[in-house]
Protein backbone atom coordinates (compact mmCIF):
# COMPACT_ATOMS: atom_id res chain seq x y z
CA UNK A 1 0.00 0.00 0.00
CA UNK A 2 2.82 2.31 0.89
CA UNK A 3 4.71 1.75 -1.71
CA UNK A 4 1.52 2.33 -4.25
CA UNK A 5 1.64 5.46 -2.28
CA UNK A 6 5.36 6.55 -3.14
CA UNK A 7 4.61 5.11 -6.95
CA UNK A 8 1.75 7.62 -7.12
CA UNK A 9 3.11 10.69 -5.74
CA UNK A 10 6.10 10.26 -8.04
CA UNK A 11 4.09 10.18 -10.84
CA UNK A 12 2.42 13.26 -9.48
CA UNK A 13 5.20 14.85 -9.43
CA UNK A 14 6.33 13.92 -13.26
CA UNK A 15 3.05 15.17 -14.09
CA UNK A 16 3.07 18.31 -12.29
CA UNK A 17 6.28 19.19 -13.32
CA UNK A 18 5.54 18.04 -16.98
CA UNK A 19 2.97 20.54 -17.49
CA UNK A 20 4.60 23.74 -17.85
CA UNK A 21 7.06 22.02 -19.84
CA UNK A 22 4.95 21.11 -22.56
CA UNK A 23 1.95 23.40 -22.19
CA UNK A 24 3.78 25.78 -23.64
CA UNK A 25 4.22 24.47 -26.80
CA UNK A 26 0.81 23.33 -26.88
CA UNK A 27 -0.15 27.00 -26.17
CA UNK A 28 2.18 27.92 -29.22
CA UNK A 29 0.71 25.83 -31.91
CA UNK A 30 -3.21 25.92 -30.49
CA UNK A 31 -2.40 30.31 -30.65
CA UNK A 32 -0.55 30.38 -34.17
CA UNK A 33 -4.01 28.71 -35.94
CA UNK A 34 -6.31 30.97 -33.85
CA UNK A 35 -7.95 34.12 -35.47
CA UNK A 36 -6.83 37.70 -34.03
CA UNK A 37 -9.80 37.90 -32.10
CA UNK A 38 -9.57 34.42 -30.04
CA UNK A 39 -5.66 34.84 -29.39
CA UNK A 40 -6.64 36.23 -25.86
CA UNK A 41 -10.52 35.08 -25.71
CA UNK A 42 -12.10 33.81 -22.46
CA UNK A 43 -12.44 31.58 -21.28
CA UNK A 44 -9.55 30.18 -23.62
CA UNK A 45 -9.80 27.65 -26.39
CA UNK A 46 -6.69 24.96 -26.11
CA UNK A 47 -8.39 23.83 -29.57
CA UNK A 48 -9.12 27.18 -31.78
CA UNK A 49 -12.76 27.72 -32.43
CA UNK A 50 -11.77 28.62 -36.20
CA UNK A 51 -8.50 27.36 -37.51
CA UNK A 52 -6.94 29.91 -39.31
CA UNK A 53 -3.16 29.83 -41.63
CA UNK A 54 -3.02 33.60 -42.52
CA UNK A 55 -1.20 33.67 -39.02
CA UNK A 56 2.08 31.56 -40.92
CA UNK A 57 1.18 32.79 -44.01
CA UNK A 58 1.73 36.55 -42.76
CA UNK A 59 4.89 35.60 -41.01
CA UNK A 60 6.46 35.23 -44.34
CA UNK A 61 5.23 38.60 -45.80
CA UNK A 62 5.53 40.39 -42.63
CA UNK A 63 9.57 39.32 -42.62
CA UNK A 64 11.99 37.84 -45.34
CA UNK A 65 11.43 35.02 -42.55
CA UNK A 66 13.09 32.15 -44.94
CA UNK A 67 16.17 34.04 -45.25
CA UNK A 68 16.22 34.94 -41.63
CA UNK A 69 15.70 31.12 -40.95
CA UNK A 70 18.37 30.61 -43.62
CA UNK A 71 20.82 32.72 -42.33
CA UNK A 72 20.55 31.53 -38.53
CA UNK A 73 21.27 27.79 -40.07
CA UNK A 74 24.12 28.72 -42.15
CA UNK A 75 26.02 30.68 -39.26
CA UNK A 76 24.97 28.46 -36.97
CA UNK A 77 26.75 25.54 -39.18
CA UNK A 78 29.87 27.99 -40.07
CA UNK A 79 30.20 28.15 -36.33
CA UNK A 80 30.37 24.79 -35.58
CA UNK A 81 32.34 23.99 -38.52
CA UNK A 82 34.90 26.56 -37.38
CA UNK A 83 34.83 25.36 -33.93
CA UNK A 84 35.40 21.51 -34.37
CA UNK A 85 38.51 22.98 -36.58
CA UNK A 86 40.31 25.27 -34.09
CA UNK A 87 39.12 22.89 -31.45
CA UNK A 88 41.12 19.48 -32.63
CA UNK A 89 44.13 21.69 -33.27
CA UNK A 90 44.24 23.80 -29.82
CA UNK A 91 43.00 20.66 -28.24
CA UNK A 92 45.75 18.35 -29.55
CA UNK A 93 48.56 20.80 -28.81
CA UNK A 94 47.23 21.22 -25.55
CA UNK A 95 46.57 17.36 -24.50
CA UNK A 96 50.08 16.22 -26.56
CA UNK A 97 52.76 18.65 -27.67
CA UNK A 98 55.10 20.30 -24.92
CA UNK A 99 55.66 23.82 -25.49
CA UNK A 100 56.66 26.81 -22.71
CA UNK A 101 53.68 28.92 -21.95
CA UNK A 102 51.17 25.98 -22.21
CA UNK A 103 49.63 25.75 -19.10
CA UNK A 104 49.44 29.44 -18.70
CA UNK A 105 47.46 29.76 -22.09
CA UNK A 106 45.28 26.85 -20.88
CA UNK A 107 44.78 29.18 -18.00
CA UNK A 108 43.87 32.01 -19.68
CA UNK A 109 41.70 30.00 -22.38
CA UNK A 110 39.49 28.48 -19.37
CA UNK A 111 39.11 31.91 -17.73
CA UNK A 112 36.67 32.32 -20.57
CA UNK A 113 34.45 29.82 -19.85
CA UNK A 114 33.05 31.85 -16.60
CA UNK A 115 33.23 34.99 -18.57
CA UNK A 116 29.90 36.61 -19.09
CA UNK A 117 29.57 37.59 -22.64
CA UNK A 118 28.03 41.49 -21.45
CA UNK A 119 30.86 41.79 -20.28
CA UNK A 120 33.08 42.52 -23.72
CA UNK A 121 30.60 43.90 -25.38
CA UNK A 122 31.51 46.91 -25.36
CA UNK A 123 34.80 47.02 -26.57
CA UNK A 124 33.60 44.40 -29.42
CA UNK A 125 31.11 46.72 -30.54
CA UNK A 126 33.50 49.46 -30.99
CA UNK A 127 36.20 47.16 -32.72
CA UNK A 128 33.89 45.36 -34.93
CA UNK A 129 32.55 48.63 -35.90
CA UNK A 130 36.32 49.62 -36.53
CA UNK A 131 36.71 46.49 -38.75
CA UNK A 132 33.85 47.49 -40.70
CA UNK A 133 32.20 44.59 -39.69
CA UNK A 134 28.93 46.51 -37.92
CA UNK A 135 25.77 45.18 -39.18
CA UNK A 136 27.45 42.32 -40.49
CA UNK A 137 27.29 38.81 -39.94
CA UNK A 138 31.29 38.28 -38.82
CA UNK A 139 30.08 38.94 -35.26
CA UNK A 140 28.21 36.52 -34.96
CA UNK A 141 30.84 34.05 -36.40
CA UNK A 142 33.58 35.36 -34.75
CA UNK A 143 32.23 36.02 -31.20
CA UNK A 144 31.21 32.45 -29.99
CA UNK A 145 34.27 30.99 -32.01
CA UNK A 146 37.05 32.68 -30.40
CA UNK A 147 34.81 33.47 -26.85
CA UNK A 148 33.26 31.11 -24.56
CA UNK A 149 32.04 28.51 -27.20
CA UNK A 150 35.28 27.64 -28.98
CA UNK A 151 36.92 27.46 -25.47
CA UNK A 152 34.78 24.61 -24.60
CA UNK A 153 35.40 22.54 -27.54
CA UNK A 154 39.14 22.92 -26.90
CA UNK A 155 38.59 22.08 -23.31
CA UNK A 156 36.63 18.74 -24.37
CA UNK A 157 39.18 18.12 -27.06
CA UNK A 158 42.28 17.81 -25.23
CA UNK A 159 40.02 15.75 -22.53
CA UNK A 160 39.09 13.30 -25.03
CA UNK A 161 42.47 13.30 -26.73
CA UNK A 162 44.13 12.55 -23.79
CA UNK A 163 42.57 9.66 -23.37
CA UNK A 164 43.53 8.25 -26.95
CA UNK A 165 46.93 5.83 -25.95
CA UNK A 166 49.82 7.75 -26.40
CA UNK A 167 51.43 4.27 -28.20
CA UNK A 168 49.15 4.80 -31.83
CA UNK A 169 51.47 8.48 -32.24
CA UNK A 170 54.58 6.36 -31.10
CA UNK A 171 54.21 3.69 -33.62
CA UNK A 172 53.14 6.01 -36.49
CA UNK A 173 56.09 8.33 -35.41
CA UNK A 174 58.17 4.86 -35.73
CA UNK A 175 57.11 4.72 -39.18
CA UNK A 176 58.25 8.43 -39.85
CA UNK A 177 54.89 10.34 -39.61
CA UNK A 178 55.29 13.80 -38.86
CA UNK A 179 52.75 15.59 -36.25
CA UNK A 180 50.49 17.47 -38.42
CA UNK A 181 50.12 13.96 -40.49
CA UNK A 182 49.34 12.35 -37.51
CA UNK A 183 47.07 14.97 -36.87
CA UNK A 184 45.45 14.56 -39.99
CA UNK A 185 45.31 10.52 -39.71
CA UNK A 186 45.61 9.05 -36.96
CA UNK A 187 43.96 11.36 -34.35
CA UNK A 188 41.29 13.18 -36.45
CA UNK A 189 39.68 9.50 -37.19
CA UNK A 190 39.76 8.90 -33.37
CA UNK A 191 37.96 12.15 -32.56
CA UNK A 192 34.60 11.75 -34.85
CA UNK A 193 32.13 11.77 -31.77
CA UNK A 194 33.89 14.38 -29.84
CA UNK A 195 33.93 16.67 -32.93
CA UNK A 196 30.00 15.34 -33.45
CA UNK A 197 30.06 16.60 -29.62
CA UNK A 198 31.75 20.08 -29.81
CA UNK A 199 29.57 20.45 -33.24
CA UNK A 200 26.31 20.17 -31.76
CA UNK A 201 27.01 22.27 -28.96
CA UNK A 202 28.63 25.00 -30.92
CA UNK A 203 25.23 24.77 -33.03
CA UNK A 204 22.71 25.50 -30.66
CA UNK A 205 24.89 28.01 -29.01
CA UNK A 206 24.93 29.97 -31.91
CA UNK A 207 21.33 29.32 -33.13
CA UNK A 208 20.06 30.52 -29.34
CA UNK A 209 22.22 33.50 -29.65
CA UNK A 210 20.09 36.83 -29.20
CA UNK A 211 22.30 38.85 -27.38
CA UNK A 212 25.03 39.51 -30.01
CA UNK A 213 22.28 39.69 -33.06
CA UNK A 214 20.54 42.32 -31.07
CA UNK A 215 23.70 44.23 -30.68
CA UNK A 216 25.50 44.01 -33.68
CA UNK A 217 22.54 43.41 -36.78
CA UNK A 218 20.48 46.23 -37.66
CA UNK A 219 18.92 45.10 -41.68
CA UNK A 220 16.03 42.64 -40.97
CA UNK A 221 17.26 40.68 -43.67
CA UNK A 222 20.45 40.02 -41.89
CA UNK A 223 18.17 38.97 -38.60
CA UNK A 224 18.95 35.74 -37.27
CA UNK A 225 15.67 33.79 -35.94
CA UNK A 226 15.61 34.38 -32.16
CA UNK A 227 16.13 38.47 -33.43
CA UNK A 228 13.19 37.94 -35.83
CA UNK A 229 10.90 36.84 -33.58
CA UNK A 230 10.76 40.12 -31.63
CA UNK A 231 10.18 41.71 -35.16
CA UNK A 232 6.41 40.66 -35.43
CA UNK A 233 4.92 43.89 -33.95
CA UNK A 234 2.45 46.82 -34.76
CA UNK A 235 3.20 49.98 -35.41
CA UNK A 236 3.32 50.91 -31.46
CA UNK A 237 5.43 48.20 -31.00
CA UNK A 238 3.05 45.86 -29.38
CA UNK A 239 3.27 42.29 -30.62
CA UNK A 240 0.98 40.34 -33.06
CA UNK A 241 0.81 37.61 -31.02
CA UNK A 242 -0.81 35.50 -33.37
CA UNK A 243 1.76 35.91 -36.07
CA UNK A 244 4.85 35.97 -33.72
CA UNK A 245 3.42 32.39 -31.95
CA UNK A 246 3.24 30.79 -35.65
CA UNK A 247 7.08 32.66 -35.88
CA UNK A 248 8.10 31.24 -32.90
CA UNK A 249 6.68 27.54 -33.43
CA UNK A 250 8.21 27.31 -36.82
CA UNK A 251 11.65 28.29 -35.48
CA UNK A 252 11.53 25.26 -33.08
CA UNK A 253 10.96 22.82 -36.01
CA UNK A 254 14.11 22.46 -37.23
CA UNK A 255 15.80 21.68 -33.59
CA UNK A 256 12.66 19.31 -32.45
CA UNK A 257 12.69 17.14 -35.46
CA UNK A 258 17.16 16.85 -35.13
CA UNK A 259 16.13 16.21 -31.63
CA UNK A 260 13.83 13.48 -32.53
CA UNK A 261 16.04 12.05 -34.94
CA UNK A 262 19.21 12.20 -32.76
CA UNK A 263 18.19 12.02 -29.42
CA UNK A 264 20.79 10.00 -27.75
CA UNK A 265 23.59 11.76 -29.65
CA UNK A 266 22.11 15.57 -28.83
CA UNK A 267 21.25 14.56 -25.10
CA UNK A 268 24.49 13.28 -24.41
CA UNK A 269 26.62 15.75 -25.96
CA UNK A 270 24.20 18.78 -24.16
CA UNK A 271 25.23 17.00 -21.07
CA UNK A 272 28.94 17.48 -21.80
CA UNK A 273 28.83 21.24 -20.43
CA UNK A 274 26.37 22.88 -18.57
CA UNK A 275 25.77 25.54 -21.41
CA UNK A 276 22.43 27.14 -21.29
CA UNK B 1 31.28 14.95 -17.39
CA UNK B 2 31.17 18.87 -16.76
CA UNK B 3 33.06 18.28 -13.15
CA UNK B 4 36.48 18.94 -15.29
CA UNK B 5 35.33 22.20 -16.71
CA UNK B 6 36.21 24.35 -13.28
CA UNK B 7 39.43 22.63 -13.00
CA UNK B 8 42.64 22.68 -15.15
CA UNK B 9 44.23 19.46 -14.29
CA UNK B 10 48.10 20.28 -13.93
CA UNK B 11 50.46 18.58 -16.22
CA UNK B 12 54.03 16.94 -15.63
CA UNK B 13 56.17 19.25 -17.66
CA UNK B 14 59.01 19.15 -19.53
CA UNK B 15 62.14 16.63 -18.45
CA UNK B 16 64.86 17.52 -16.64
CA UNK B 17 68.49 18.51 -16.37
CA UNK B 18 71.01 16.59 -17.82
CA UNK B 19 72.50 17.98 -21.53
CA UNK B 20 70.18 16.11 -23.87
CA UNK B 21 72.01 15.29 -26.98
CA UNK B 22 71.52 17.52 -30.10
CA UNK B 23 68.96 15.23 -32.01
CA UNK B 24 66.57 15.59 -28.94
CA UNK B 25 66.72 19.40 -28.61
CA UNK B 26 66.56 19.94 -32.04
CA UNK B 27 63.31 17.39 -31.65
CA UNK B 28 62.02 19.43 -28.64
CA UNK B 29 62.41 23.06 -30.40
CA UNK B 30 60.26 20.88 -33.27
CA UNK B 31 57.49 20.11 -30.80
CA UNK B 32 57.25 23.66 -29.28
CA UNK B 33 56.72 24.82 -32.45
CA UNK B 34 54.27 22.81 -33.81
CA UNK B 35 52.54 22.97 -30.60
CA UNK B 36 52.25 27.04 -31.64
CA UNK B 37 51.54 26.82 -35.12
CA UNK B 38 48.25 25.04 -34.07
CA UNK B 39 47.27 26.93 -31.23
CA UNK B 40 48.09 30.45 -33.13
CA UNK B 41 44.85 30.63 -35.09
CA UNK B 42 42.84 30.17 -31.47
CA UNK B 43 45.60 32.43 -29.51
CA UNK B 44 45.19 34.76 -31.83
CA UNK B 45 41.23 35.26 -32.27
CA UNK B 46 41.19 34.83 -27.90
CA UNK B 47 43.50 37.87 -27.60
CA UNK B 48 41.49 39.66 -30.24
CA UNK B 49 38.26 39.23 -29.00
CA UNK B 50 39.02 38.26 -25.40
CA UNK B 51 41.57 39.67 -23.94
CA UNK B 52 41.83 43.17 -25.61
CA UNK B 53 38.22 43.90 -25.10
CA UNK B 54 38.69 42.59 -20.82
CA UNK B 55 41.86 45.29 -20.59
CA UNK B 56 39.76 47.70 -22.73
CA UNK B 57 37.03 47.47 -20.25
CA UNK B 58 38.96 48.43 -17.77
CA UNK B 59 40.61 51.33 -18.98
CA UNK B 60 36.70 52.45 -20.59
CA UNK B 61 35.75 52.18 -17.13
CA UNK B 62 37.50 55.27 -15.92
CA UNK B 63 35.63 57.30 -19.04
CA UNK B 64 33.07 59.26 -20.12
CA UNK B 65 32.58 58.15 -23.68
CA UNK B 66 29.66 57.87 -26.09
CA UNK B 67 29.18 54.69 -27.65
CA UNK B 68 27.37 56.35 -30.74
CA UNK B 69 30.15 59.05 -31.76
CA UNK B 70 32.85 57.34 -29.85
CA UNK B 71 33.60 60.88 -28.39
CA UNK B 72 35.92 60.35 -25.14
CA UNK B 73 37.19 61.88 -21.88
CA UNK B 74 39.26 60.78 -19.14
CA UNK B 75 36.88 60.48 -15.71
CA UNK B 76 38.38 59.02 -12.97
CA UNK B 77 36.72 57.86 -10.48
CA UNK B 78 33.89 59.15 -11.74
CA UNK B 79 31.86 56.05 -12.88
CA UNK B 80 32.71 53.95 -10.37
CA UNK B 81 31.93 56.53 -7.51
CA UNK B 82 28.44 57.41 -9.19
CA UNK B 83 27.59 54.14 -9.40
CA UNK B 84 28.52 53.01 -5.58
CA UNK B 85 26.76 56.15 -3.85
CA UNK B 86 24.48 57.83 -6.34
CA UNK B 87 22.66 55.40 -8.25
CA UNK B 88 19.57 53.19 -6.75
CA UNK B 89 19.22 51.23 -10.36
CA UNK B 90 22.59 49.77 -9.92
CA UNK B 91 22.22 48.72 -6.16
CA UNK B 92 18.87 47.70 -7.23
CA UNK B 93 20.22 45.39 -9.95
CA UNK B 94 22.88 43.89 -7.95
CA UNK B 95 20.05 42.70 -5.06
CA UNK B 96 17.46 41.72 -8.45
CA UNK B 97 20.95 39.72 -9.51
CA UNK B 98 21.29 38.02 -5.98
CA UNK B 99 17.85 37.17 -6.28
CA UNK B 100 18.03 35.98 -9.82
CA UNK B 101 20.94 33.59 -9.17
CA UNK B 102 19.48 31.92 -5.87
CA UNK B 103 16.31 31.63 -7.22
CA UNK B 104 17.24 30.19 -10.01
CA UNK B 105 19.57 27.78 -8.65
CA UNK B 106 17.71 26.65 -5.91
CA UNK B 107 14.00 26.05 -8.58
CA UNK B 108 16.32 24.50 -11.45
CA UNK B 109 18.37 22.22 -9.46
CA UNK B 110 15.96 20.90 -7.18
CA UNK B 111 13.54 20.62 -9.78
CA UNK B 112 16.02 18.66 -12.01
CA UNK B 113 17.91 16.64 -8.83
CA UNK B 114 14.39 15.61 -8.35
CA UNK B 115 13.31 14.46 -11.82
CA UNK B 116 16.66 12.54 -11.81
CA UNK B 117 16.16 11.00 -8.35
CA UNK B 118 12.96 9.78 -9.45
CA UNK B 119 13.69 8.97 -13.15
CA UNK B 120 16.99 6.56 -12.35
CA UNK B 121 15.13 3.43 -11.25
CA UNK B 122 14.23 4.01 -15.35
CA UNK B 123 10.30 3.58 -13.78
CA UNK B 124 7.81 2.93 -16.76
CA UNK B 125 7.55 6.00 -18.44
CA UNK B 126 11.01 7.51 -17.73
CA UNK B 127 12.13 7.97 -21.34
CA UNK B 128 8.82 9.67 -21.75
CA UNK B 129 9.19 12.29 -19.28
CA UNK B 130 12.86 12.73 -20.00
CA UNK B 131 11.82 13.60 -23.86
CA UNK B 132 9.09 15.94 -22.46
CA UNK B 133 11.54 17.75 -20.29
CA UNK B 134 13.84 17.71 -22.82
CA UNK B 135 11.80 19.74 -25.34
CA UNK B 136 12.41 23.02 -24.02
CA UNK B 137 16.22 22.44 -23.65
CA UNK B 138 16.33 22.30 -27.50
CA UNK B 139 13.95 25.46 -27.97
CA UNK B 140 16.00 29.02 -28.17
CA UNK B 141 15.99 31.29 -24.56
CA UNK B 142 14.16 33.48 -26.80
CA UNK B 143 11.46 31.29 -28.28
CA UNK B 144 10.54 29.67 -24.95
CA UNK B 145 10.95 34.10 -23.26
CA UNK B 146 8.13 35.07 -26.19
CA UNK B 147 5.83 31.86 -25.48
CA UNK B 148 5.94 32.58 -21.92
CA UNK B 149 5.21 36.38 -22.16
CA UNK B 150 2.40 35.48 -23.79
CA UNK B 151 1.51 33.02 -21.26
CA UNK B 152 1.71 35.52 -18.78
CA UNK B 153 -0.45 38.27 -20.32
CA UNK B 154 -2.23 39.83 -17.27
CA UNK B 155 -6.06 39.39 -19.00
CA UNK B 156 -6.41 36.05 -21.37
CA UNK B 157 -2.66 34.69 -20.87
CA UNK B 158 -2.86 31.16 -20.71
CA UNK B 159 -1.53 30.81 -16.87
CA UNK B 160 -4.54 33.27 -15.28
CA UNK B 161 -7.29 31.19 -17.61
CA UNK B 162 -5.85 27.59 -16.19
CA UNK B 163 -5.56 29.64 -13.16
CA UNK B 164 -9.02 30.77 -12.77
CA UNK B 165 -10.55 27.46 -13.49
CA UNK B 166 -9.70 26.49 -10.08
CA UNK B 167 -10.80 29.96 -8.44
CA UNK B 168 -7.83 32.23 -8.44
CA UNK B 169 -7.14 35.46 -9.92
CA UNK B 170 -3.59 35.63 -11.26
CA UNK B 171 -2.11 39.22 -11.23
CA UNK B 172 -0.51 40.86 -13.98
CA UNK B 173 2.15 39.24 -14.48
CA UNK B 174 4.90 41.28 -16.13
CA UNK B 175 3.74 44.34 -14.86
CA UNK B 176 4.19 43.97 -11.17
CA UNK B 177 7.09 43.91 -9.36
CA UNK B 178 6.94 40.96 -7.07
CA UNK B 179 5.29 38.20 -9.89
CA UNK B 180 7.75 39.93 -12.84
CA UNK B 181 10.32 38.86 -10.69
CA UNK B 182 9.23 35.13 -9.51
CA UNK B 183 7.73 34.70 -13.78
CA UNK B 184 11.26 35.39 -15.09
CA UNK B 185 12.89 33.28 -12.29
CA UNK B 186 10.46 30.55 -12.94
CA UNK B 187 10.71 30.35 -16.72
CA UNK B 188 14.46 30.67 -16.97
CA UNK B 189 14.81 27.69 -14.31
CA UNK B 190 12.42 25.56 -15.99
CA UNK B 191 14.31 25.98 -19.55
CA UNK B 192 16.83 23.73 -18.47
CA UNK B 193 15.23 21.23 -15.82
CA UNK B 194 16.39 18.52 -18.74
CA UNK B 195 19.55 19.23 -19.45
CA UNK B 196 20.65 19.35 -15.38
CA UNK B 197 18.43 16.39 -15.14
CA UNK B 198 20.87 14.32 -17.52
CA UNK B 199 23.24 15.37 -15.95
CA UNK B 200 22.35 13.99 -12.21
CA UNK B 201 21.62 10.52 -13.89
CA UNK B 202 24.46 10.02 -14.74
CA UNK B 203 26.35 10.61 -11.95
CA UNK B 204 23.59 8.64 -10.40
CA UNK B 205 23.68 5.60 -12.56
CA UNK B 206 27.55 5.82 -11.58
CA UNK B 207 26.98 4.73 -8.26
CA UNK B 208 27.95 1.29 -7.67
CA UNK B 209 24.76 -0.68 -7.45
CA UNK B 210 26.57 -2.77 -4.78
CA UNK B 211 26.65 0.17 -2.63
CA UNK B 212 23.09 1.15 -2.49
CA UNK B 213 22.32 -3.35 -1.72
CA UNK B 214 24.51 -3.14 1.45
CA UNK B 215 22.66 0.09 2.76
CA UNK B 216 19.38 -1.72 2.13
CA UNK B 217 20.50 -4.93 3.74
CA UNK B 218 21.31 -2.72 6.42
CA UNK B 219 17.48 -1.95 6.75
CA UNK B 220 17.98 1.59 5.74
CA UNK B 221 14.51 3.19 4.11
CA UNK B 222 14.63 4.78 0.62
CA UNK B 223 14.41 7.89 2.28
CA UNK B 224 17.10 7.35 4.07
CA UNK B 225 18.90 5.56 1.83
CA UNK B 226 18.96 8.41 -0.78
CA UNK B 227 19.80 11.48 2.01
CA UNK B 228 22.66 9.33 3.55
CA UNK B 229 24.32 7.07 0.63
CA UNK B 230 23.07 8.87 -2.17
CA UNK B 231 23.09 12.54 -2.19
CA UNK B 232 26.51 12.28 -0.64
CA UNK B 233 27.62 10.22 -3.61
CA UNK B 234 26.88 12.55 -5.94
CA UNK B 235 27.53 15.77 -4.39
CA UNK B 236 30.75 17.10 -6.42
CA UNK B 237 28.40 16.78 -9.44
CA UNK B 238 25.66 18.73 -7.07
CA UNK B 239 28.17 21.17 -6.51
CA UNK B 240 29.24 21.55 -10.04
CA UNK B 241 25.60 21.85 -11.13
CA UNK B 242 25.16 24.27 -8.39
CA UNK B 243 28.36 26.58 -9.48
CA UNK B 244 28.00 26.29 -13.67
CA UNK B 245 23.58 27.42 -12.66
CA UNK B 246 24.99 30.20 -10.55
CA UNK B 247 27.82 31.85 -12.68
CA UNK B 248 25.55 31.00 -15.48
CA UNK B 249 22.83 32.91 -14.20
CA UNK B 250 24.76 36.18 -14.49
CA UNK B 251 24.73 36.05 -17.92
CA UNK B 252 21.09 35.99 -18.40
CA UNK B 253 19.60 38.80 -20.30
CA UNK B 254 17.38 37.40 -23.42
CA UNK B 255 14.29 36.40 -20.95
CA UNK B 256 14.82 39.89 -18.99
CA UNK B 257 15.25 41.84 -22.22
CA UNK B 258 12.42 39.81 -23.81
CA UNK B 259 9.72 39.21 -21.07
CA UNK B 260 9.66 42.44 -19.04
CA UNK B 261 12.44 45.05 -20.46
CA UNK B 262 13.73 45.40 -17.08
CA UNK B 263 10.94 46.41 -15.37
CA UNK B 264 8.46 47.34 -14.49
CA UNK B 265 10.93 50.47 -12.83
CA UNK B 266 13.57 47.90 -12.83
CA UNK B 267 11.86 45.41 -10.40
CA UNK B 268 13.60 42.54 -12.92
CA UNK B 269 17.20 44.76 -14.47
CA UNK B 270 19.70 42.45 -13.44
CA UNK B 271 23.53 43.31 -14.11
CA UNK B 272 24.10 41.96 -17.53
CA UNK B 273 20.82 43.67 -18.49
CA UNK B 274 21.40 46.85 -17.02
CA UNK B 275 24.48 46.97 -18.41
CA UNK B 276 23.07 46.47 -21.50
CA UNK B 277 20.38 49.33 -21.11
CA UNK B 278 23.17 51.62 -19.83
CA UNK B 279 25.31 50.97 -23.19
CA UNK B 280 23.30 50.41 -25.88
CA UNK B 281 20.21 52.17 -25.11
CA UNK B 282 21.38 55.15 -23.58
CA UNK B 283 25.00 54.83 -24.91
CA UNK B 284 26.85 55.30 -22.33
CA UNK B 285 30.07 53.42 -22.52
CA UNK B 286 32.59 54.49 -19.70
CA UNK B 287 29.52 53.96 -16.81
CA UNK B 288 28.45 50.54 -18.42
CA UNK B 289 32.04 49.73 -18.71
CA UNK B 290 32.25 49.96 -14.85
CA UNK B 291 29.07 47.88 -14.37
CA UNK B 292 30.69 45.70 -16.60
CA UNK B 293 34.20 45.31 -14.57
CA UNK B 294 31.60 44.93 -11.27
CA UNK B 295 29.83 42.33 -13.33
CA UNK B 296 33.45 40.44 -13.57
CA UNK B 297 34.77 40.87 -10.76
CA UNK B 298 31.64 39.16 -8.96
CA UNK B 299 32.21 36.31 -10.99
CA UNK B 300 36.04 35.97 -10.46
CA UNK B 301 34.27 36.29 -6.74
CA UNK B 302 32.51 33.07 -7.58
CA UNK B 303 34.99 31.32 -9.40
CA UNK B 304 37.55 31.70 -6.21
CA UNK B 305 34.65 30.72 -3.64
CA UNK B 306 34.12 27.18 -5.81
CA UNK B 307 37.89 26.39 -5.49
CA UNK B 308 37.55 27.23 -2.13
CA UNK B 309 33.75 24.87 -1.76
CA UNK B 310 35.80 22.26 -3.46
CA UNK B 311 38.64 21.99 -1.62
CA UNK B 312 36.09 21.90 1.27
CA UNK B 313 33.42 19.92 0.45
CA UNK B 314 34.72 17.20 -2.56
CA UNK B 315 37.85 15.05 -1.40
CA UNK B 316 36.46 12.23 -3.44
CA UNK B 317 38.28 13.81 -6.97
Amino acid sequence: MSRLLTRGALYLFLIALSVPLVFPFLWMVSSALKLPGDVLASPPQLVPAEVTWDNIRDVFTFQPFARQVYNSLYIATLVALFTCVLSLLSGYAFARLRFPGRNVLFFLFLSALMLPVEVTLIPNFSLMKALGFADTHVPLLALPVFGATGVTGVFLMRQFIQSIPVELEEAAMIDGMGRLRILLHVILPLTRPMLGTIGIIAFLYSWNSFLEPLVFVNRSELFTVPLALTAFTDTSGNPIWGVQMAATAISTVPLLLAYLVARRQITESLAQTGIK
Amino acid sequence: MAAPILTPTPEATGRSGSPAPRRARRHRRREALTGYLLISPQALGFTLFVLVPLVAIVVLSFTHTDLRSGRSEAAGWDNYRQLLTEDPTFWRSVAVTGVFALGLVAINVGLSLGLALVLYRRPPGAGLFLTLAFLSVVTSQAAWALVWRFLLQGEGGGVNELLSLVGITGPNWLFEAKPALAAVIVVAALKTVGLKAVIFLAALRNIPSETLEAARLDGASEWRLIRHVVLPLIAPTTLVVVLITFIGSFQVFDYIQLMTHGGPSHATSVLAFYLYEQAFELFQAGYASAIAVVLFGLTLLLVAAQWWARRKWVHSE
